[in-house]
């Protein structure tokens, strides 16, 4: 059960590609590595959640507190790649009124 | 006619044995025949379940244990999570939880909060007993929402 972060940092851009679970134990990693590249003045930090297989409130929590640091030092912060189950965490709490979200592009193959 | 299956499970209340408890879950999950929809949500209300009692008072991480209890019938899962850790003030949490709001402003927004909310919304029915020896959190899923109406979906509470 574990949680994989991986960080690219690009040109005013950091780009965050999760990997795993978030919840009660693997929330707190995230959190510490989410939070700095949102004190970023003019960073935009965009979080891959393709491939997180689960999520709760604890996930929420992060995201709510990136969010916070995000406005207070005005960079950006979104979610892309979503899955349905992922969203709907976000969607049932009613977050994804404020967040920037962008669910998985569901391509027929 | 009310057979019924008891597979109970103690864990620390240390925080990396949450998932082994959601594995658990799927395996008797999908042996009563729910829906890989409705696992995923059954999953999401007992890790809250389980990371109430680790975070918010009940025990104290790392020390005590959680007690995990799976009562599998022919129409229901019925999921026990009880602490032996002390009791929290229910209704003022209670006060506390429910979806964002758009009135809310930004600096209000709550990072905790949600965790009782989506168990009330994912689960059929939710008791919370808060007694002095700890609190329990009993949680009712039926396969394919027999014998619920949707007003039902509320907490109830003893003390």
């Amino acid at each position: 059960m574990e949680l994989n972060i991986d960080i690219v940092e690009e040109r005013n851009k950091s780009v965050v590609r999760l990997s795993g679970e978030i919840d009660v134990y693997t929330a707190p990693q995230l959190k510490e590595k989410l939070l700095p590249l949102t004190k970023m003045t003019g960073n935009e930090v965009e979080v891959d959640m393709e491939f997180v297989s689960y999520m709760d409130s604890t996930g929420l929590g992060v995201f709510i507190s990136a969010l916070k640091s995000s406005n207070e030092n005005s960079s950006k912060l979104k979610m892309i790649n979503l899955s349905d189950r992922v969203y709907r965490v976000f969607n049932i709490t009613g977050l994804h009124e404020i967040m920037d979200l962008e669910r998985i592009n569901k391509v027929e193959r | 006619m009310s057979n019924v299956d008891l597979i109970e499970m103690k864990i620390p209340a240390k925080a990396e044995y949450v998932g082994v408890i959601r594995l658990t879950l799927s395996g008797i999950a999908n042996r009563i025949g729910f829906s890989y929809e409705e696992i995923e949500d059954i999953k999401v209300a007992i890790s809250e379940a389980i990371t109430n009692s680790i975070t918010h008072g009940g025990v104290k991480e790392g020390e005590g244990e959680i007690t995990i209890s799976f009562g599998v019938y022919e129409d229901r899962l019925e999921v026990m999570v009880a602490d032996d850790g002390e009791s929290f003030q229910l209704n003022e949490v209670k006060s506390k939880i429910g979806p964002y709001k758009k009135s809310e402003s930004m600096e209000d927004l709550r990072e905790g909060g949600f965790g009782l909310f989506l168990i009330e919304v994912l689960m059929d029915k939710v008791q919370i007993n808060n007694g002095l020896d700890g609190v329990t959190v009993l949680m009712t899923k039926y396969l394919n929402g027999v014998g619920v109406d949707l007003d039902d979906d509320q907490v109830s509470s003893q003390s």
